[in-house]
């Protein structure tokens, strides 16, 4: 008897922990948010950071999907052969790499960079107190350090998606054309006859909405890190771990919200 | 000026800052507990007091950086709780800040930190900031060419002139120095002690220095205050440190072991 209420009462001290997180970062998301309607601005800042998501992300973003594309043409044609379905590759490919593959794996990469690499400066710049200098010299830090790289995030993840959605399909087409024996100007024929413009536009709303979730956990790791070198790791992994994980989780949110009718 | 335990009343004129009860935990660890402390419009203010006393905690409950639990904090009359979110901004807006470890940006040049605060409050354009920065790192002693170079890039010593010259580049009315001479050679020490006493006279400011150096006490302050288990202990003159009769100061000062002061090895 006591120890099931034991085991309630952890598992109550653990939800009521959950929550409180989740309203802190939601409160945090929402402040930082607010910065971007009150002068002043900081375009220079949006910019860095802009250039560090989409550019520095790019040389990464661009391989995984490339090699996605080649490997879903694979699998799915020695998979459809079984049933004598091979004409249906580019089309797979295609509507896998849009809907799916293209924002959650650039999500994952990006998580890998950016989250890592916000959490880690912004975690620096914390238990050095440069966050606290910030507010002796008259410049508020949500605004100078957060705002502008949640705005750069959620503008430039749907850029890199765009990219990652015609490398994906040029990989398949790679594969299809040189290995499977398609005929180019046939494979490029049947991956766009059946594609839609909301297959496109979901997938980039899911990378606008994964590039907000990633900035937003490195920012928020990095910001609320404590306790020296030690604290910044943690604040490191914890931002990487987090937002993959809200990705594929938020991942699973979108697609139900946006397919099923 | 002096006598243990009470807080030095300045004589007729409102004091630049004054501190009552001033009360700060840390979950179970109570760090500040009922500071009191008048600091002297235009007077230097040194705080003695042993690591992890409650020193930078006490300076950032007034700088707003941490709230207090319990207490108030005037600056010039004003009790700073009762501010709007404006005019709590006006009042920092005169205030510089030394940090302990310069927390200088290290993703700007030396010349943006400077000017930081300048820039950020559109006070200077960023063509006429690097001119600015030359002129305010000569004030500390450095060349211009400094100005180009990234904190990273500074030995310690530069990098404390760099973070007086960020201080006092907007020129404040009140100026904390947090620990400016630790962790420096002593003759780097004296040196940064000097800049310090200069830039505080140059701009009529009330200084308010944390230090556990003596003779940077000594030189730095008019005025000084003991901190002890998050309490003001003794305030008197800081010419007398070493000689003022109060059994604790004098402990300190002398750097004994044996004392009214017993250093809690565990907690
Ligand atoms: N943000 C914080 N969270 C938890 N504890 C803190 C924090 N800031 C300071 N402390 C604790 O308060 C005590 C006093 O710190 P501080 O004022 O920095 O000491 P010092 O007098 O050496 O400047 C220390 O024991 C420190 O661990
Ligand atoms: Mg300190």
């Amino acid at each position: 008897m006591d120890r099931a209420l034991d085991l309630t009462a952890a598992l109550g001290r653990a939800a009521i922990a959950t929550l409180r997180g989740t309203g802190a970062i939601a409160l945090f998301a929402v402040e930082a948010i607010s910065h971007l309607f009150r002068p002043p601005f900081y375009g220079r800042l949006f910019l860095r950071a802009f250039i560090e998501i989409a550019w520095f992300s790019l040389p990464v973003v661009a391989l995984t999907a490339v090699f996605t594309g080649m490997v879903l043409a694979l699998q799915s044609y020695t998979g459809f052969a079984r049933f004598n379905a091979e004409g249906a590759v580019a089309n797979v490919v295609v509507l896998s790499i849009t809907r799916e593959l293209g924002p959650v794996l650039a999500g994952l990469m990006v998580a890998g960079r950016i989250g890592a690499a916000f959490a880690a400066e912004i975690g620096t710049m914390r238990v050095t107190d440069q966050i606290d200098a910030l507010n002796t010299l008259s410049t508020n830090p949500m605004k100078y350090l957060v705002a502008p790289r949640l705005l750069a995030g959620t503008i430039a993840m749907p850029l890199l998606v765009v990219i990652a959605d015609i490398l994906g399909v040029m990989g398949g087409w790679l594969i299809g054309t040189q290995q499977l024996g398609f005929a180019s100007g046939a494979y490029l024929k049947a991956t766009f006859d059946f594609l839609q413009a909301w297959d496109v536009i979901s997938g980039l709303i899911k990378a606008a909405v994964f590039g907000f979730v990633v900035t937003l956990m490195g920012c928020w790791c990095g910001y609320t890190s404590g306790g020296g070198a030690q604290g910044v790791g943690r604040a490191t992994t914890s931002a990487v771990v987090s937002s993959s994980i809200l990705i594929l989780a938020l991942d699973y949110v979108l697609t139900a919200m946006m397919f099923t009718r | 000026m002096s006598g243990a335990g009470a807080p030095p009343r300045a004589e007729g004129a409102t004091p630049k800052i004054r501190l009552r009860g001033l009360a700060k935990s840390f979950g179970p660890k109570l760090v500040l507990d009922g500071v009191d402390l008048d600091i002297r419009a235009g007077h230097s203010m040194v705080i003695l007091g042993g690591s992890g006393s409650g020193k930078s905690v006490t300076i950032k409950c007034i700088l707003g950086l941490i709230t207090p639990d319990a207490g108030t904090i005037e600056i010039d009359g004003r009790d700073l709780s009762k501010l709007t979110r404006r005019e709590r901004e006006a009042v920092n807006d005169r205030i510089g800040m030394l940090f302990q470890n310069g927390a200088l940006f290290d993703s700007l040049p030396v010349w943006e930190n400077v000017c930081f605060k300048l820039l950020a409050q559109n006070r200077i354009t960023r063509r006429a900031a690097r001119d600015k920065a030359a002129e305010v790192l000569a004030q500390v002693g450095l060349a211009a060419s400094v100005g180009d170079l990234y904190p990273s890039e500074l030995s310690g010593g530069m990098q404390k002139r760099v973070g007086l010259a960020r201080a006092i580049a907007a020129e404040p009315d009140i100026i904390f120095f947090d620990e400016p001479t630790t962790g420096l050679d002593p003759i780097m020490g004296a040196v940064i002690d000097g800049l310090i006493v200069d830039c505080v006279k140059r701009l009529g400011a009330t200084a308010v220095s944390i230090t556990h150096d003596m003779a940077s006490a000594r030189r730095i302050g008019d005025d000084a205050a003991m901190i002890h288990r998050g309490r003001i202990v003794w305030t008197g003159a800081a010419a007398t440190l070493g000689e003022t009769g109060n059994a604790m100061v004098d402990q300190f000062a002398r750097g004994e072991r044996e004392g009214p002061i017993q250093m809690e090895l565990r907690k």
